[in-house]
């Protein structure tokens, strides 16, 4: 498996909290990549940073080869890097079909004045991505009257869209009901797979984590505390008692 | 009847109605051909509402188009070449000034529009002797295909080519609403951040509108100077900004139609009620410009469909 | 450069005085802009109105007062009182009936609410004081004018613009200054600028201090006017250049920036008085272009902060 995405000494601090403090992490050719840790560790900055959302402060970030950190999102994303959000940033105004159909017109790059947004191709490929996702029912809903669950499915649906080759994903089940989370998990990876995506994930769920993930680095105070298949770091004691908050001999705390 | 196929058909109807009032009422044809040049101005304040960004400054663009017409006009009288020429310089100042002020939104946006067109007014109200100050500039008698017109004639010329303007300038911001450009306008204002995650410039997809805007504005600010053959520095105040936004207000923002029923009703209007309510005209605006904000948010397109919704219920 | 400084030095001296007085009064309109930016997230356009009608408010008090036959000096009170009765009663009627009723609304709505009671008290003021010029000479003439030492020569101005205006443009940029850092209310103001949800769990009643600031802002654009009307004349349309003028400051400073306010008032008010001088046609130009140059360098103004989204 080659590397698709390399940090190298990545460093950034806001004020005295430091978010990234010398990372190194390479994410692998279609792995699933699950990042845990406590919060205000630094993950989702790291999303940040490798989208072009915040700058770090020193090291870098290449994607097959080539030096992402200065460019903006908009390049990035058309490099075959998208994301989705930890807050869902969908377009309100607009249903979850032309939520949809303005991320695939957007991969297109025909944003032509005169063309419709709902034309056939378009609204097909939208449709068949909702279908998979399980959103055709809420296809014609305005994004701002959805629940928090198909929200967030939404938002991940926009960003796989873009047909990216590296999908980062930040906390992609929190806000969705308990009951449904492992559904909608399955539902997740197997469009991922299928798709050949290599995806990263920001996640609190350790049950997620364990499902899916072939790799779980851990985040803390700004370094990699530990990394490696999900059974070997989830049963690592010292990642059991600071970031699961499993006490020796006693039962789980929720993880925050 | 899809509603799309009713918006269309209500429009046409609207067009026929203009102009037989302005067969059978001769004077009104002037105040017509005015409230089609406001309205197509109008169409470009409710592209740049659609991505949630207003224009406290569009009469610049007005304005432009209409010293442009009486700068060229004593030398080359012909309307069919003043137009684009006026049209496209508005829209060119268009381009430069969005190129600034597209990094900007809401209040910054709105008051660097302003600010640029009081620039622009006391430029032409101080640089006496280019523009003739506030006494404005008269314009000659412009021909038509080479035909010099008069009387009737020439105000049906006018009123015609502002008819079609507005017709084929309401029709492109209708396909353009409905495309991903224009979808995306409304994306700025929801999620533009988004936008820019999507590999989509957001500055740009507001440039596009801005510029499109300004084309608009310069078509309406010529047929203003064919219509008066009299251009002044007023075409650039503050007022007459304010009034292109009362009318997109008024009308429902967010409907191409409303665009020109405002129009029509706000002309109409002031033709009855400004020469005895002069003082107070702005008074008036900023009521009923807060009223309609704040219990008819529609506007008076958003009144009628509520209307045929309650009959049909 | 020496020749053309002899023979235009006088001129540029007084450019330089002149300049400094019309700042002292634009910056008073401007800090309050920028005060009621912070708490209310709307910049008013009906800003400059305020300013209009504390200036009309000043000249009709003053011309009272002195029908009335009372000492002239009291026509310096006259200038707050008429400051303090804008703010009090147009600032919680403007605030709680029209602002208060659009706050979750978008701030496309918002920002027309602002414009459209702009309109309004544009004609409101004309329909007052109508559309001669009105002018309030007593406090000028009172003190009379002080030579100013120039080089060789003396420069004669008046000591109402050398040290009444930006006596009291200083006096409110020191105070407001360690109001907002060593008061309760001050601090009380600063947290809900910074975070309205935060400020309201901890027990802090952000309606009232919406309206007490909008208040205070609203005083401060009208006391700007009152502190002018001595030195212009009020014509129509004197709200509208006032409010493009005081966003000009505002946002060559950065928005809630006090302090920077203050010098880019000073850099506005130099260039433009400096322009009357030179190239009289260039007057209006001149703050805008300074305007455009900044922001067109800093997006975010000269002191202003950008701030990173959070996503």
């Amino acid at each position: 498996m080659s590397v698709l995405l390399s940090a190298q000494d990545l460093r950034l601090a806001f004020g005295g909290v430091k978010a990234a403090d010398g990372i190194n992490l390479d994410v692998m050719e279609r792995e699933f990549l699950a990042i845990i840790g406590p919060n205000g560790a630094g993950k989702t900055t790291f999303i940040n940073m490798s989208t072009g959302h915040l700058r770090p402060q020193g090291g870098s970030i290449t994607y097959q080869g080539r030096q992402v950190l200065g460019m903006k999102p908009r390049d990035i994303v058309r490099m075959g890097i998208a994301r989705s959000f930890q807050l869902p940033q969908l377009f309100t105004e607009h249903t979850v079909l032309e939520n949809a159909a303005m991320a695939v017109a957007a991969r297109e790059g025909t944003f032509s004045p005169f063309r419709p947004l709902l034309r056939p191709a378009f609204r097909a490929e939208a449709e068949a991505l909702l279908e998979r996702f399980g959103l055709t029912a809420a296809a014609h809903q305005r994004a701002d009257a959805l629940n928090e669950g198909t929200r967030k499915l939404t938002d991940i649906a926009m960003a796989v869209a873009m047909k990216p080759r590296l999908l980062l994903m930040d906390e992609p089940t929190s806000g969705v009901a308990a009951a449904d989370k492992m559904a909608v998990v399955e539902t997740l990876a197997r469009v991922l797979r299928e798709a050949g995506v290599t995806a990263v994930f920001v996640e609190h769920d350790m049950d997620v984590v364990a499902r899916i993930a072939d790799r779980v680095a851990v985040w803390g105070q700004g370094r990699i505390a530990a990394l490696g298949p999900p059974e070997q770091v989830l049963s690592d004691p010292m990642v059991q008692r600071d970031v699961i908050g499993i006490q020796p001999g006693g039962g789980a705390h929720a993880a925050a | 009847m899809s509603r799309s196929r009713l918006e269309i058909l209500a429009g046409l109807a609207g067009a026929l109605l203009l102009v037989l009032i302005a067969w059978g009422v001769p004077w009104l044809r002037f105040v017509l051909t005015i409230a089609l040049a406001k309205g197509i101005t109008v169409l470009g304040i409710l592209l740049l509402l659609r991505a949630g960004q207003v224009s406290f400054g569009h009469a610049m663009y007005v304005a432009i188009a209409a010293y442009t017409v009486a700068f060229v006009a004593p030398r080359m009288p012909e309307v069919l070449l003043l137009l684009p020429l006026a049209a496209l310089a508005s829209t060119a100042v268009g381009l430069v000034v969005g190129l600034f002020v597209m990094r900007y939104r809401e209040i910054f946006f709105g008051m660097l529009n302003l600010a640029l067109s009081m620039v622009f007014y006391s430029l032409l109200e101080k640089l006496y002797t280019i523009t003739h100050g506030t006494d404005g500039i008269r314009l000659p008698v412009p021909t038509f295909l080479g035909q010099t017109l008069t009387g009737p004639t020439y105000e049906w010329a006018v009123f015609g080519i502002a008819l079609v303007l507005a017709i084929g300038f309401a029709l492109l911001v209708r396909v353009y609403l409905a495309a991903p450009l224009g979808q995306a306008l409304a994306g700025i204002k929801t999620r533009e951040a988004r936008l820019e995650f999507m590999g989509v410039p957001a500055r740009y997809v507001l440039l596009s509108a801005y510029a499109l805007s300004a084309l608009m504005a310069g078509c309406g600010g010529t047929i203003i100077a064919l219509t008066s053959r009299h251009v002044t520095p007023a075409l650039a105040y503050w007022t007459a900004s304010g009034e292109l936004v009362f009318i997109a207000i008024l009308g429902g923002a967010g409907s191409v139609l409303g665009a020109f029923l405002g129009a029509v009703v706000y002309e109409l209007t002031r033709v009855y009620a400004a020469a005895n309510l002069a003082d107070a005209w702005q008074l008036i605006l900023g009521t009923v410009l807060l009223l309609v904000i704040l219990f008819a948010p529609g506007g008076l397109v958003g009144m009628a469909q509520g209307l045929r919704r309650r009959k049909s219920a | 450069m020496m020749e053309w400084l002899s023979d235009n030095g006088l001129l540029l001296g007084l450019a330089v005085l002149d300049g400094l007085a019309s700042a002292a009064a634009i910056f008073m309109v401007a800090v309050g802009l920028n005060l009621v930016f912070g708490v209310l997230r709307i910049l008013n356009v009906a800003h400059g109105s305020l300013y209009a009608i504390g200036a009309y408010t000043a000249a009709s008090l003053t011309a009272a007062m002195v029908a009335a036959g009372l000492p002239a000096w009291l026509s310096y009170p006259m200038l707050v009182i008429a400051a303090a009765l804008v703010g009090v009663i147009l600032g919680p009627l403007i605030e709680r009936v029209l602002l208060k009723r659009v706050e979750t609304q978008e701030p496309v709505l918002q920002l027309l609410v602002t414009f459209a009671l702009f309109m309004i008290l544009e004609d409101v003021q004309k329909l007052i004081w109508g559309v001669q010029p009105v002018s309030n000479e007593t406090p000028m003439q009172l003190l009379g004018t002080v030579d100013v030492p120039f080089g060789a020569d003396v420069i004669p101005f008046t000591a109402y613009q050398l040290f009444v205006l930006p006596g009291i443009a200083l006096l409110t940029l020191v105070g407001l200054a360690w109001f907002m850092r060593r008061t309760l209310t001050g601090r009380v103001i600063v947290a809900v600028t910074t975070d309205r949800e935060a400020a309201t769990s901890q027990g802090i009643d952000a309606a009232k201090v919406t309206m007490l600031t909008f208040t205070f802002g609203a005083a401060l654009a009208a006391l700007g006017g009152a502190l002018a009307s001595p030195m212009t004349s009020m014509v129509p349309g004197i709200g509208a250049s006032t409010i493009v003028l005081s966003f000009a400051v505002v946002a060559t400073a950065g928005l809630g920036q006090i302090e920077g306010a203050a010098l880019a008032a000073v850099m506005i008010g130099l260039g433009r008085s400096i322009a009357v001088y030179l190239e009289p046609e260039l007057e209006v130009v001149i703050p805008y272009l300074i305007m455009v140059l900044v922001l067109l360098v800093r997006p975010q103004g000269l002191f202003g902060v950008t701030e990173t989204r959070r996503i």
